[in-house]
Parts: structure tokens; sequence; C-alpha cells
């Protein structure tokens, strides 16, 4: 092996507009890297071998003709199945939309054709995004790399596999309570939510529409920082799409961070021992000496409504969960209203006795037990008579928390949290239990409620050698700060690499 | 009948929906317009793709102030878009985006002219915006079809106060309702082609030996014309009554609450369509995909200074300016380029009493004959200016104008050029009128003799020989010269 399938994004685009490379041999590579790993991991629910093949020549006679190829020129890049294209199929990892094909391509993935990507296939999620393992894939669920009796995290837990075993250059996903931020943590890859807004939502299939934002998977900062300009910028498509001007977040993003202020959040290191593992700590604890030692200045700083709460049987329970719950559920029964059987998707093949029947048998058969959850759940909060008493009040906690978040960035620029209470899960461990799996974004959600942007990346390996995720929380609009603090960071960790990548190499 | 003991009082308050001009729709950029051959003003938003997103057309939001701040309503600083969540195939979405709790006017009011020749006010309680749905067809042998061109046509649902008391009123005010829309040029208001639509809520307060009943009340569901809005108020009011008759104290507004009827045009009659335990619950919740509309002074300036001039406010002017009566102000105020065209004329320097009686004389009478409006049939303000002022100048009398302007109409001429060339320009030379008048006494001896006798033929005979004269000069002498001549001869 050549090994173009080790560089990271941004080194392999170099190689490539500079003639070091071509796009299709790295295209090559990676096609050859998913045919050989796909079969065990089930990241990818579509792969666009001609197509992708056909697009590396492009850019490859782009390159020989001396045109601009575009920052990405000719990287291979996997994007998660809920973003939608005029090719292929978006699924949403549903049986409803198995065969459905978008008549339009979203704004996101547009910018990475526009910017020389070549898009390898879609990614497997959680259906419908709502998940933190991959098991609510209504096809088959994606494994972790590092260990695939575990699950790789979820909802974007096919662009996060695909993204650590080296079946793609970098990844879309989507993260609405941590779906990019848990899954990158759970297979040691960087992934970041950018503040809500900052990228287009056009064409990502809507789950949590308040709290939904496309953001990169990848194996580096850098190459993270190379996506999310791509793919940032107001979209008149998007009424929530921020108009501010996107900056270079690649000029300073090797700057020292010396006087930085570093928050820790009381609530997620002083109480509630029981709700980091222990291996967690103590990566989290080293990453902050690792800080001083960068310079950083370290303060305590609380977000009291962000609080874990854990009775006296160890259950664990949070405003921000609660909260989270209430409002993505309210949203995603309105959002997933449309997926009637009528105009497009899956529609019953049985008889049916008038049209309320045609609704129910298609939705019956098509969609799973945790989307069926979902809607139930916030078809009830909306109801008529508990409006009040559950939405409503989700909104009032919403803004508590995310004013606490204001309160705290007075003292600090960013905050520093674990990703995820544990390292990944094994596969089934969960299942049974919604409510411990909806805990496994403890750490993530208050970002979404904020609309904040989040980052996490690799900070080490457990005992059993799994990915460990250190978490940066900046305040709106700070994507520059957040790279750069945690490209200073990574430059002091070893990369770290899934034994079943490194065993296919030998 | 009405029993003689019962004192019964029909309440109504109605709900009209009014389908906005804009060109493209109200979330997305497609075409709004009516006709088009099934789902070809359709894209991936208004047919609600996975992933697509609504983004507002800030007209439709124009539109809309302008009929709130008309009616006086209250236009407040921030308003928000909710969605309202039912399934039915029209609705592609699943919910349509509406407005809840803080619509975009509220607490205005209508003066509606009533037969006594007053005027009412009916208060309106809100206007909000949403859009409408799209159609599902039945016409398709075996199948429903869905059409969903009209689906995000942005949709002003107004809602008034029930404070019509009769189908008088009630059609007066639809009507002007309907006078206001087209006022504003914010709708085409065409009944046809679906433009405005009425539900109205009907019930009645009835008091019988010191005691008042109240009756369920009734919802119509749409209506789509005025005959059928009268139709179904005044059927509710004979079926309700009725109804209560049979028993007075179980059907009651308390026990019933409220009901959903259609109405059958061909018979004439409503139908019963689903009551309260039907109702559905629409789980409103805000739309997280659009930022709340906010609203300053300067947004509601620029809207007030386009509206200009309202239609009750010109009519008053009109009495009061142009001396006119109330029927001549109010022809004048159907529309608001019919009087711009007046005043513009008036400011140029024409009569307006001359104005006015060609407007609503020769303008009316061919209105008529095309069903459109005075202003629609094309006169310019140039031309009435032009041919009001021949007319006060003498170059043309009364019968000629009347021929100018249905050519100028008929060619987009000019009035004197048209004047000019049909030699319908009045005779201002003195001795060629007085010849006329020579020849008219020397043919007409027995006319004149009739005239000195002085009887009671006199007048007959005069206004004979003012014919002959006018006959001679081909209508082209000034009628007034003609007869001043003609009494010096015959004095």
């Amino acid at each position: 092996m050549s090994g173009l399938i080790e560089l990271s994004a941004t080194q392999l685009a170099a190689d490539i507009r500079s003639g070091e490379t071509t796009s299709v041999q790295a295209t090559q590579e990676y096609l050859n890297a998913i045919t050989k790993l796909d079969g065990k991991l089930g990241a990818y629910n579509e792969i666009y071998t001609d197509a992708a093949l056909d697009r590396a020549k492009q850019i490859d006679a782009k390159i020989a003709a001396g045109e601009n190829p575009g920052p990405l020129a000719g990287v291979p890049i996997a994007i998660k199945d809920n973003l939608c294209t005029t090719y292929g199929h978006t699924t949403c990892a549903s049986r409803y939309l198995e065969n459905f094909q978008a008549p339009y391509t979203a704004t996101a993935v547009k910018k990475l054709h526009d910017a020389g990507a070549v898009i390898l296939g879609k990614c497997n999620m959680d259906e419908f995004a709502m998940g933190s393992s991959t098991e609510n894939s209504g096809f088959a669920p994606t494994r972790n790399p590092w260990d695939i009796g575990r699950v790789p995290g979820g909802s974007s837990g096919g662009s996060a596999a695909a993204v650590a075993s080296r079946m793609c250059a970098a990844a879309l996903g989507s993260d609405t309570g941590g779906s990019i931020r848990q899954p990158a943590s759970f297979c040691g890859c960087v992934g970041f939510k950018p503040t809500y807004g900052r990228v287009s939502r056009y064409g990502l299939v809507a789950f949590g529409s308040s709290l939904d934002q496309i953001g990169p998977l990848g194996r580096t900062v850098t190459d993270a920082a190379l996506l999310t300009g791509v793919i940032s910028g107001y979209d008149p498509h998007d009424a929530t799409s921020l108009p501010n001007d996107v900056p270079d977040y690649l000029a300073d993003i090797e700057t020292p961070i010396k006087g930085l202020r570093i928050g820790l959040p009381k609530e997620f290191f002083l109480e509630n021992e029981g709700a980091i593992a222990p291996d967690t700590r103590a990566a989290i604890t080293a990453a902050i000496e690792t800080y001083k030692s960068l310079g950083a200045e370290i303060v305590d700083v609380s977000l009291p409504h962000s609080r874990i709460d854990i009775d006296a049987d160890g259950k664990m329970s949070s405003f921000a969960v609660s909260c989270y719950y209430i409002v993505c559920t309210a949203e995603c029964s309105s959002n997933l209203a449309r997926f009637d059987g009528v105009h497009y998707g899956h529609r019953t093949g049985e008889n049916v006795d008038g049209i309320l029947e045609l609704y129910s048998k298609s939705r019956k058969e098509s969609l799973g037990e945790e989307v069926k959850r979902r809607i139930m759940l916030g078809t009830y909060a909306l109801s008529s008579g508990y409006y009040d008493a559950y939405y409503n009040k989700a909104l009032k906690v919403r803004r508590l928390i995310a004013d606490d978040f204001v309160e705290a960035f007075k003292s600090c620029d960013i905050l520093l949290a674990p990703t995820t209470p544990t390292t990944a899960f094994k596969l089934g461990e969960k299942t049974d239990n919604p409510l411990e799996m909806y805990l496994s974004d403890i750490y993530t959600i208050s970002a979404n409620l904020a609309g904040l942007p989040g980052i996490t990346l690799p900070a080490g390996l457990s005992s059993d050698n799994l990915p460990i995720g250190l978490q940066l929380i900046g305040p709106v609009l700070s994507e520059s700060t957040l790279l750069r603090a945690a490209r200073m960071f990574e430059k002091t960790a070893p990369p770290i690499i899934p034994p079943m990548v490194k065993n296919s190499d030998t | 009948m009405i029993d003689t003991n019962d004192k019964v009082q029909l309440i109504v308050g109605l709900e009209i929906h009014v389908e906005l001009a804009t060109k493209t729709k109200m979330f997305c950029r497609c075409r709004n317009n009516f006709g088009d051959p099934p789902n070809t003003n359709v894209c991936a938003v208004c047919t609600s793709m996975p992933g697509t997103l609504p983004v507002m057309n800030a007209l439709a939001v124009d539109y809309s102030m302008k009929v709130g701040l008309a009616l006086d309503c209250n236009v407040p600083d921030y308003t928000k878009w909710d969605r309202k969540n039912y399934y039915y195939p029209d609705l592609p979405k699943g919910y349509q985006l509406s407005q809840y709790d803080l619509p975009l006017c509220e607490h205005g009011c209508l003066e509606i002219p009533l037969a006594d020749g007053t005027q009412k006010k009916i208060r309106v309680l809100r206007a909000h915006l949403e859009e409408d749905a799209g159609k599902n067809n039945h016409e398709i042998p075996g199948a429903t079809g869905v059409d969903l061109n009209r689906a995000g046509v942005p949709l002003l649902e107004i809602v008034s106060e029930p404070d019509m008391n009769s189908v008088e009123e009630v059609a007066g005010y639809a009507r002007s309702m309907q006078r206001l829309v087209r006022w504003l040029d914010v709708s085409k208001a065409n009944m046809q082609m679906g433009h405005m639509r009425f539900e109205p809520n009907i019930n009645l307060h009835i008091t019988r030996d010191g005691t008042t009943y109240k009756t369920p009340i009734v919802e119509v569901k749409n209506l789509n014309s005025f005959r059928s809005l009268e139709g179904a108020v005044a059927y509710e009011f004979k079926r309700q009554y009725e109804e209560w008759q049979k028993d007075p104290e179980g059907f009651s507004l308390k026990k019933l609450g409220k009901q959903n009827r259609g109405f059958d045009d061909a018979k004439g009659v409503t139908v019963f369509q689903r009551d309260k335990e039907d109702a559905h619950d629409y789980r409103y919740l805000p739309d997280p995909d659009l930022p709340a509309v906010i609203i300053d002074d300067a947004w509601r300036e620029r809207l007030r200074d386009e509206i200009g001039e309202l239609p009750l406010a010109r009519r008053a002017r009109y009495i009061e300016e142009y001396g006119l009566s109330f029927k001549d102000a109010d022809a004048l105020t159907q529309d608001a380029a019919t009087g711009d065209i007046l005043d513009s004329a008036v400011k140029a320097g024409a009569d307006s009493k001359r104005c006015v009686n060609l407007l609503l004389g020769r303008g009316a009478a061919i209105a008529n004959e095309r069903e459109c409006s005075i202003a629609d049939i094309g006169i310019t303000t140039e031309q009435l200016t032009e041919l009001a002022k021949m007319l006060a100048d003498g170059d043309v009398n009364a019968t000629a104008a009347n021929k100018v302007f249905d050519k100028m109409i008929e060619t987009s001429g000019a009035p004197r050029e048209i004047a000019e060339a049909d030699g319908l320009l009045a005779v201002k030379d003195t001795g060629q009128i007085q010849q006329w008048v020579d020849d008219a006494i020397a043919k007409n001896p027995q006319a004149v003799d009739i005239i000195k006798e002085g009887g009671k033929k006199k007048e007959k005979s005069f206004g004979f020989l003012m014919g002959q004269v006018m006959q001679a000069s081909r209508g082209a002498a000034p009628p007034a010269e003609v007869q001043k001549l003609l009494r010096e001869k015959l004095s």
C-alpha cells in the first residue's frame, strides 16, 4: 500500500494539487479500503464507486489543465445518509426512505462538490439521527473499528467508523444532541459541531430543527477546520443560517494558546464522581494538565442548569437531558409527519380502508421503534393541556441552560469537558434501556440547547484500548478559538489508530 | 316563522381567507397562479421534500400588514410562525405554517354600509398570515389526485368578532372586505378562483319569557361565493331556531358546544361534518425554521404611505369636496384607480363636476358593458382632463363629448384630435350660427307662430327650432349660444 489513506485530508489535497499523487489513485485506495473493511464494519449504506472515480478523473483533469480544483481537491469524503443528493439514495437509514431519491442536493454537500471533493458514499446512522449507537439503523448496526463488538456511537456512527478506519479521508455528520461528537469520541476521531446556523441545514433531513447542525468528522483538527470552512456560510435557502462572514479557520490554527482561559464546569467534574468512568476522568485530568503546560489559564465555572444528579441507586439524571428530549421529540413529531405514505417513500402494500389507515400502516411498517417512541413522546408533549407542562417548560429550561453559558463565558474563553461519560459500549448493552442510552449524550446536549460550537478530539486510550474524547465548547461563533485550542492539544498527543487498520496494513 | 313570544337575535362572526396576489408563494419561489396544469408550480420546498426549509416572502407580510393597518389593527412589534399539525393529503408537510398566539394584526374594525344609509362597525379580532394547502382532486376514477400548485400560496385569515346580526350585515361585511383588499391591491379577490373563502360562525340568542337561550355555534366551512355565504347564514338561522323550538333546554351552546357543517349549494342546506368530540388537536408549536418577524415603526410607516387614502375616507371627501351625492361618491370609490384618475384630473385643472359626469356617464356605461371597474376601461388622466376642459370651454357640447369619450376609449386617442377629425368641435363662428338660426326660423313659420302666440305649446316648438339648428350644425353649435340667438330673434 502506498499509504495515501494514511494522509490527512489537508495533506492529501496538497499532494493531489501539487501532482504528487492523483485523486483517482487516492479514491481507488479508499475504495479498496472499503472493500476490505466495510463488510466487517457496515459504515456505508451506499458506495458510489463509479461516480467517485469519474469525479476523481475530472478533478485530475482540472489540475492537469491548470485550473484551481478547490481546497478539497480530489479528496474522498463520505457523507451521512441524511444529507440529500440528486445522485444515489437518501435514506436516513430508514425503511421509509429506503428507495428515496432526492430531487436536490444539500447546500453543505454542494459546497463540498464546489470545493473539489469526491463523494465516496453515504454513511449509516441511527434512523433519522435518533440514537447514540447506530443500532437504530433501519438496515444494520455499524461496528466500532476499535472493537467490532462495540458500537461506534451515534447517530453519525457510520461517518465516525469510516473516518477512524480510513475508509474515507473525512466525513460529514450531523449533531442534534451530540451525534457528531459522541461517535467521534467513541471511534477516536475529531468531530466538530459548529455554532447553530453556521452551516446551512438546507438538505439535511430534519430531526430537531432548532438543534440540528451539520459538521465534519476528521482524523485531524486541521482537517475539521478545512471542512468547516468549506461548508459554512449564509444560505438564502435556510432562514436560520447566520449572515456572518466565514473566517479562514486555518489562518491562526497553529498560533499558541498562551493565556487562553479554559473553564471547567464544576457540575461536570467536582460533583458526581460516578458520572465519569475512571479512565475517562484520568484522561480529562491529564488533558487539563497539558493545557496548563501550554500556558492556558484554568478557571472554575458553573453551569447550574446542566448539572447531573445521581440518585441513591446510582441512576443519573439531568435537566439538560430531560429538556432536550422534550424539545427534540416535539420537533421530530412534527418534522416526521411528512412521512405519511402519500407523497413519497414507503406506502403500505396492504389494502386499506381510508386515508387514516394508509397513514398508520405505512408508518407502522416502515418506522423503527426509537423513531416511533420519539414521535409519540413529542406528540404527547405538544398535546392540548400538556403543552405548558412539557414543551413550554422545556423552552424555559433551555433558556436557563443557555444563560448559564453566557454567564460562564464572562470568566473564560472556552469550556473543557469530557465528551461522553464512558468509552464505547457493547452492541446490545443499552438497547433495552432507552433512558440509559440517552445519558450517553449527557455532556454534549447542553451545547445544542444553547446553540454553541463544540469539538471533540482524542485524548488517549482507556485501559481496554478504547478512545477517550475530550470536548471543548465555546461561545457563539468561536470556531477559530476552539479549533486552535484543539489543534494545540492535538500536537501534544500521539495519533491513535484502530488495531484493525494497523493490522490490515501489515 | 318566529313565535311572537320569542325575540331571536342572529349572531355571526366571520372568518375570511384571502389569497394574496404575490407573484410567488409564501415560503418558496414558485409561481402563485391559479389555473395552471396540476403540479406545475411546485418545487422541493412546497412538495415538502425531506430536508427542505421555508423562506418567508416579505411581500406577503407587507400585503397583510396593509390590510391590518387599513382595518385600524394593532400591528405588533413581534410576530412569529407556528406549525399547525394535522394530516391531510393536500398538506404534504403534515403541518401548516400559520400564526397561533401572536398574529400579525389584531383588534381592528371595518365600517360597513347598512340599507338605511348608516354605517356599522364590525370589529376584527385578528388577521394572521398562513400558507394555503393544495387541492385534492376526486374526479379521477378510482383514485384521488393531489395538486400542490396552491400549496404554499399566501393566505390571510381575517377573523371578525361576532358582531353581525343579519344576513345583510354578513354580506355587507364580506363585500366591504373584498372591496378593501382590491383597493389595497393585495388580492384579486376573485371568488371563482377561490381567492376569497368564508367560514361563518353562527348561533342564535333567543329570549323567551325573560330567559335568554344560546344555540350551539355552527361553523360552516369553506364557502366560496357570496351567494352560498348568504344562503348558509339564512339556512342556519332557520334551522337553529327550529331545532331550538323542539328542545329549548337541550339544544344549547353549553351542552353541545360547537360543530362544523358544510354547505350544499344545490340544495341550499348545511350538512353536519363533525362536532367538538372530533375536534383536531393541532399541537401548535413555534416553527424552528423561520425566525420571528420583528416590525418597527419605519416598516409600518412605509406601508401607511403606500396605502394612502382608504375608500371610506375618500368617499366622505368626495361628498364634502366635490359636492357629490352619497351614491355618486360611492360609485367612484369602488376601487382606488377610478378615484385616482378623477383626483389627478381635478388637480390638473379640470372641473370636478364635469369629470364626475363623464366618468359616471359614458364611463360607467362602458364599464358596465365590460363588467369591469371604470378605471379598467382604460381612460387616462390626460384624456379626462382634456375632455372636461373642452366641455368647460364650450369646445364640445355634451352630446359631442359623449361621442368623443367612446372614441377615445376605443382608440386611446386624444379627445381634441378625435373631435377635430370627426367634426365634433363646437362652431364658435357667431355669423354661421346666426345663419342656421335664420334658416330655421325661415323654414318653420308654423313653429314661430306658436311661439309668438305664447300658448302651452310654446316651449315645445322652441325646442323643435333648437333641434333644427343643432341638426343643421351636425351637433357642433354650442346649445347655449343657439338658445340665446333664438330667444333674441323670437322675442
